[in-house]
């Protein structure tokens, strides 16, 4: 027992995992980039104390600071009614960024069900596929469009406008992107559970609630983990569209995608104010598909420990 | 095959059903439903004609069947009466558009073509950027080449097509004014610089909706390519002294093409739904804007029959990319 320091220490499998994503150059710099976006958008309000709604009430005074070039006073500029640009991007992005961590959550949740049970369950694979291969044969985005119109007011008048757009943009995303989750969680389930460990569980008697959870839950988790960051990516791009076809966020309430649909009419005048937008999503996708990707290598025990 | 593929268009029957009463239920029974619209000012008996002109005051089940037999018996039969001169239609009710009393088909006939024109060139042009740089860099994997083609992959579909749009409008037709920036849907074709007018404004849209599409294309040429140059009918034709070219371009890319000729079969009909961005960027009038339009409009009849083509495109291409997938790789067998 001696000599036990003089052996080297066993290497957890997320340190491995880890040092392969390391070597991913593109993950890497997606994974900085990344955290510098939600430092932007989460200690910036701290930093830069500007409401993001704030208009002048004084008509006049409203008139003069509106439509500012990038100043020290407003690094970003003005909007059309005097609101400063860069607390608008602070509290854009945040509700961006919630839209795609909540519906990707949603739908990982709705995915992962159906795939475990799925797979599991011989006798609810056939329709729970179909059901699946139903909500892939779906046109989600004219459905996602009719969802927003049907249901925008009606929930906007139980829960405000603000709670009840971003209820309803994260269940409707959350209900047409689960499909791909589903599919890749039953494939494994169905190459897991003919595995000797399963079969030793299920040999003393082990429930098969329990067997789910303890035994095949964890053996999926590391591709439910990669299918949730495309998820988000794909979350806060659908966000973005909705809001940029007039049928998202109400006017008053910014994210990057309704901030860019607000900056196109003014766009042969104050390009800056689509760009910047345009520029905060496309690199948090950007970011965050290259972090799946990166992932993807490192959780694959084939590529791992080249 | 050919009990496969009637085996699969019997199944493609109960799934089309089955998205019609979803597509139909759920724009029927929202509760934002056309009859608030109506403003409360009009008095409570013309209201009640209002509705009843438009047929919304029968009970749901009944307005769907009617629909689906003007979807299935009346609307194909006045198109094959506009072909034939026939007169098969006779005078039976057609879905009607609540904007315009104008049937939808036709509404749905005119936009079509601005519809296809710019996302068919687009789509074409795609596979044309795509095929080269999967190709090559399969050929050449993790060369400065590859590492390129992989960036402007990962860009191609990390950037939303309204944000490359937006950016595509201010560089060549705001500051450049090389481009115009809105497509003009009234241009006829009549000779060679009208011809030249129209290319000229397609450039914009199509450039975006290539970009996006190539994207994807090129990552999965990539992938397939780099599968095939590792077997061993590679090595083998490659022992056999052919010349690398040869190996390349007969052996490695006619297999290779199996599996890219059914994602790109499989890509149109999402193409359709991604044209809804970029039809509404450039304005071009299209079926995208037709549908965004009677979405503002609340235009049920109208939202309800767009939706459902765009189901009957996704199901119809899913089974041509099954169908191509059985003829082209022989290995492949479904029966």
């Amino acid at each position: 027992m001696t000599d036990v320091t003089a052996l080297e220490r066993p290497r957890s499998q997320w340190a491995d995992v880890w040092s392969q994503f390391k070597s991913h150059k593109g993950a890497m710099l997606g994974l900085i980039v990344l955290a510098l976006i939600v430092a932007f958008v989460f200690i910036g309000p701290w930093l830069w104390r500007i409401d993001p709604k704030y208009v002048n009430p004084d008509a006049v005074q409203m008139i003069k600071t509106r439509n500012k070039p990038p100043s020290w006073d407003h690094p970003l500029g003005t909007d059309q009614l005097g609101r400063d640009m860069l607390a608008r991007m602070m509290a854009g992005g945040r509700v961006s960024l919630a839209v795609g961590m909540v519906a990707m959550v949603i739908s990982m949740v709705i995915g992962g069900f159906i795939g475990l049970i799925a797979g599991f369950y011989r006798r609810l694979d056939g329709p729970l596929m179909r059901l699946t291969d139903m909500f892939l044969a779906l046109p989600l985005l004219p459905l996602l469009l009719v969802l927003m119109m049907l249901f925008r007011d009606s929930l906007a008048g139980l829960l405000g406008p603000e709670a009840g757009t971003f209820l309803l943009i994260v269940m409707a995303i959350g209900v047409t992107s689960w499909m791909q989750a589903a599919r890749i969680v039953r494939g494994q389930v169905l190459a897991i559970k003919e595995r000797e460990f399963v079969l030793a569980a299920r040999s003393i008697g082990v429930p098969p609630r329990r067997i789910i959870l303890r035994h095949i839950l964890p053996n999926v988790m590391s591709s439910v983990m990669v299918a949730a960051t495309l998820g988000i990516a794909g979350a806060i791009i659908t966000e973005s569209v909705l809001s940029f076809l007039g049928l998202g966020f109400p006017p008053d309430f910014p994210t990057w995608g309704r901030l860019l649909f607000d900056g196109v009419e003014y766009m042969q005048l104050y390009p800056s104010r689509v760009i910047f937008p345009g520029l905060a999503i496309s690199l948090t996708v950007l970011s965050v598909n290259y972090i799946g990707d990166g992932l993807r290598d490192a959780l694959d025990p084939r590529i791992r420990g080249r | 095959m050919l009990t496969y593929t009637i085996r699969r268009l019997l199944l493609a029957i109960p799934t089309l059903l089955l998205i019609s009463l979803v597509i139909f239920l759920l724009v029927d029974l929202a509760p934002g439903s056309p009859m608030s619209e109506i403003p409360l000012t009009v008095p409570p008996e013309v209201r009640l004609k209002m509705i009843k002109a438009m047929g919304a005051d029968q009970p749901v089940f009944i307005r769907y069947f009617l629909w689906l037999k003007q979807f299935f018996i009346v609307e194909p039969s006045y198109i094959i009466d506009s072909w034939f001169g026939t007169n098969l239609g006779g005078d039976q009710q057609r879905i009607l558009s609540w904007q315009s009393r104008a049937p939808v088909f036709d509404v749905i006939g005119q936009r079509l073509p601005q519809t296809l024109t710019v996302v068919g060139t687009a789509y074409f042009i795609g596979i044309l950027i795509a095929l080269p740089i999967g190709v090559y860099s399969a050929y050449r994997q993790y060369s400065w080449f590859d590492q390129m083609g992989t960036l402007f992959a990962m860009i191609g579909y990390s950037v939303p097509t309204f944000f490359t749009g937006v950016v595509l409008i201010i560089v060549f037709a705001v500051n450049l004014q090389w481009f115009p920036s809105i497509y003009d849907t009234t241009l006829k074709i009549t000779d060679w610089s009208s011809f030249l007018k129209q290319v000229h404004q397609m450039v914009l849209p199509v450039t975006v909706l290539a970009l996006f599409n190539a994207a994807e294309i090129s990552r999965y040429t990539r992938s397939s390519m780099l599968e095939n140059l590792g077997q061993d009918y590679a090595r083998t034709a490659r022992a056999k002294g052919m010349s690398e070219r040869t190996v390349v371009l007969k052996h490695v890319l006619r297999n290779s093409m199996i599996p890219v000729v059914t994602v790109i079969a499989l890509g149109l009909p999402t193409v359709f739904g991604g044209a809804i961005i970029t039809e509404q960027v450039f304005k071009v009038n299209g079926i995208g804007a037709a549908l965004i339009g009677a979405i503002h409009a609340n235009d049920l009849p109208m939202v309800q029959t767009l939706a459902f083509i765009f189901a009957v495109l996704i199901v119809l291409f899913n089974l041509i990319a099954d169908i191509l997938y059985g003829i082209l790789d022989p290995r492949i067998r479904y029966d």
